[in-house]
């Protein structure tokens, strides 16, 4: 071989075996004990950025005045707002959500305004409970930051970032075509071969996530197959791509399973795991017999809610800003059917958990 | 003189072919014509050929071919027989062992894991017929049996994780799955499941094996040749009739470090931190699931885990009226 042919031969191999590195300076910042390598890796030139905010149409009215109920019809979720607000908001969610061509006939008849005949507006009305309801309810992940119609919507009829039923294998007993739901470079668990629909696994129902044991001997009530380590672990890799953070954002690797060993955050993720179950559970599938078929998932379901719906690659959703001060409605508090005061009291033990401990 | 400080071979030997010595009739013939290769030489020897495969030879390979071909057609079905798919996609396709709901049944339908273990079995076979093989060459060479039973340590890792194992917990499913990322994927899932492994005593052993043995061959083949000028090469004569070259080899050792092996001993370090890479591995392997559930909490209960601060961060499933 000659050396021209040597050197390109050499210049391919070094191409082909760095194409998957990123180059360039690292940030490194350490969130735990030293030595245990908690620590999060940022590449500056990868960081999503948070999106902008759009302005409010109008400043926002002063509260009082006649309410919504008084002056209009059919006003079935924000009844004692007051009217001036009421428009305030409608004008809002006009500019989130729907499209500037058809402003507020994308909802609403023009003729009349009352009318429930659009299937939008039903939607947009459970959408508004649902918004309340995680302002309300769900304070143990949304924090006091919160979240609007524009959390997720950011201007589209359909969240972006959206999940619908996976591609079911036709035939179970047929190895044509068939990968077992795994073994398929896939974005939703970061190209590995893990079994890539975490979504109608886990953020739905209430199926258990966790599967390392909480005893150092087996025992006849924990049984968990290294299968179902693969499924959870998917999970954990579209959590880690939609926050934009490695493993150690919330966990310590000497033990994943350990809650004394973990961040604060590992909590926060918890309740959202929980909040996401409800919003596809109670709000968003139940849509779907409204909802026409160009609206909805190729398996005619309702398209869900995930992880990088709000994230979008941010530990925080649009970096953390509060959109709350102009829409104080969205955060009035909700009246819950099943024991609110638990779930206040696990809120509170969560903003202090030492408290708890000190009690016992 | 300078000619052993050098990454290739710098000797190569040409004349009449090395043919072995006469078989007895009732085997198979040693096949094909040798040829020399300049290439080969550098990193080995430049005769390629003649090889004797005989009848354990032969069925190894063909039970080899059948577990290849039946992992590699099951990734092709797996992309609709697509070519392009299936070369886009090879390092992520896989052929799955059965599922959890099969237990340990021996006869799985071939589309929901038959086919993996009828691959395992060919897989087994085709091993176990080469490890019969090494024995017998060894025997039939007059040699120890040394390489067979260094072999079989590697085979008992392997018939531990795809066997032994998945028999003692009852299920097919805890064995892996061929595939180059789905196994990687698998091991990294194994350990989450029985709380990292590296906390298992036995899988500590095995990495000291295995990153000793990496050392014990640096340091053994830099040492032969840089004695090499001396005769160092002649490294089984230098065991009996001890010359300059294994003299220098082990005063250098005992001046830097105090201690050395000899011109034997080497070889016995190296044969065992091999052998006890695997044998421990596979005893670790063992002892997962079956004897200890979670190896994190298993050396907290020994003290053998470091005990860091902990956060004061609480399972919220333990909370009261948590929504679990």
């Amino acid at each position: 071989m000659n050396r021209r042919g040597a050197t390109a031969a050499a210049a391919i191999t070094v191409a082909l075996a760095s194409s998957g590195c990123e180059f360039g300076p690292k940030q490194t910042q350490q969130t735990g004990y030293r030595g245990a390598g908690l620590q999060q890796i940022s590449d500056p030139d990868h960081v999503a950025r948070a999106a902008a905010i759009p302005a409010p149409p109008y400043e926002l009215p002063p509260d009082g005045g006649i309410s919504a109920s008084e002056a209009y019809e059919n006003v079935k979720v924000l009844n004692d707002l007051s009217a001036e607000r009421f428009n305030h908001l409608m004008a809002s969610i006009t500019q989130w959500v729907a499209p500037p061509e058809q402003g507020c006939t994308y909802c609403h008849n023009p003729e009349n305004m009352a009318s429930d005949e659009k299937y939008t507006k039903i939607v947009a009305r459970r959408m508004l409970q649902m918004t309340r309801a995680i302002n309300g309810r769900w304070t143990s992940h949304v924090q006091q930051t919160g979240v609007t119609c524009w959390t997720c919507h950011r201007g589209n009829t359909i969240p972006a970032f959206r999940w619908s039923e996976g591609e079911r294998t036709l035939d179970p007993t047929s190895i044509r075509g068939n990968k077992r739901g795994q073994n398929t470079p896939d974005a939703n668990v970061g190209y590995a071969s893990l079994p890539n629909d975490p979504f109608g696994q886990y953020l739905r129902g209430g199926n258990q996530i966790r599967v390392a044991s909480s005893s150092s001997y087996p025992r006849p009530d924990h049984v968990g197959s290294i299968k179902g380590a693969e499924a959870s672990y998917g999970l954990m890799m579209h959590i880690s791509y939609a926050l934009g953070v490695n493993c150690t954002y919330c966990h310590n690797s000497q033990s994943f399973r350990s809650w004394t060993l973990s961040r604060a955050q590992r909590a926060t993720a918890y309740y959202g795991i929980r909040m996401v179950r409800n919003i596809n559970d109670a709000y968003v599938e139940p849509l779907a017999p409204i909802l026409p078929a160009d609206q909805k998932g190729p398996h005619g379901d309702a398209y869900k809610v995930n992880c990088t719906t709000c994230h979008q690659g941010l530990s925080k959703p649009l970096g953390g800003v509060s959109m709350l001060a102009d829409y104080p409605e969205l955060k009035a508090p909700v009246a819950v059917a099943a024991t609110p005061e638990a779930g206040q009291a696990t809120a509170a033990a969560f903003r202090n958990p030492g408290q708890l401990t000190k009690a016992q | 003189m300078a000619r052993y400080q050098n990454i290739f071979t710098q000797v190569q030997l040409r004349g009449a072919h090395e043919m072995g010595p006469a078989l007895p009739p009732t085997t198979f013939p040693r096949i094909g014509s040798p040829t020399y290769s300049y290439w080969l030489g550098k990193f080995g020897s430049a005769q390629l050929g003649p090889i004797y495969l005989g009848r354990l030879g032969i069925a190894s390979l063909i039970f080899g071919f059948l577990a290849f071909e039946i992992i590699g057609l099951n990734m092709w079905a797996s992309v609709n027989w697509s070519p392009i798919q299936f070369v886009r996609q090879l390092p992520w396709l896989a052929l799955e062992p059965p599922g959890p709901q099969w237990g340990f049944t021996l006869f799985v339908p071939l589309a929901q894991g038959g086919w993996w273990q009828l691959a395992g079995f060919c897989m087994t076979t085709s091993v176990l017929l080469w490890w019969a093989r090494t024995y017998l060459r060894a025997r039939a060479l007059g040699m120890g049996t040394h390489v067979a039973w260094a072999f079989a340590s590697a085979i008992w890792l392997m018939l531990v994780l795809g066997f032994i194992r998945p028999l003692l917990m009852g299920s097919w499913a805890e064995s892996v799955p061929f595939g180059i990322f789905p196994h990687l994927d698998w091991t990294a899932a194994f350990s989450i499941r029985y709380g990292n492994l590296f906390y298992n005593p036995f899988h500590c052993l095995s990495i000291v094996f295995l990153y000793g043995s990496t050392l014990l061959f640096a340091m053994h083949g830099a040492t032969i040749l840089a004695v090499g000028r001396y005769g160092g090469e002649r490294e089984l004569e230098q065991i009996t009739d001890r010359g300059t070259a294994a003299e220098r080899a082990a005063l250098f050792w005992r001046w830097t470090m105090g201690f050395n092996a000899t011109m034997e001993s080497i070889h016995r370090w190296a044969w065992w931190f091999a052998v006890l890479t695997t044998l421990s591995g596979g005893i670790g392997i063992l002892l997962t699931g079956t004897v200890v559930d979670n190896w994190y909490l298993w050396a907290v209960e020994h003290h053998y885990a470091p005990d860091y601060p902990g956060t004061g961060v609480i399972d919220p499933a333990t909370l009261p009226g948590v929504i679990r």
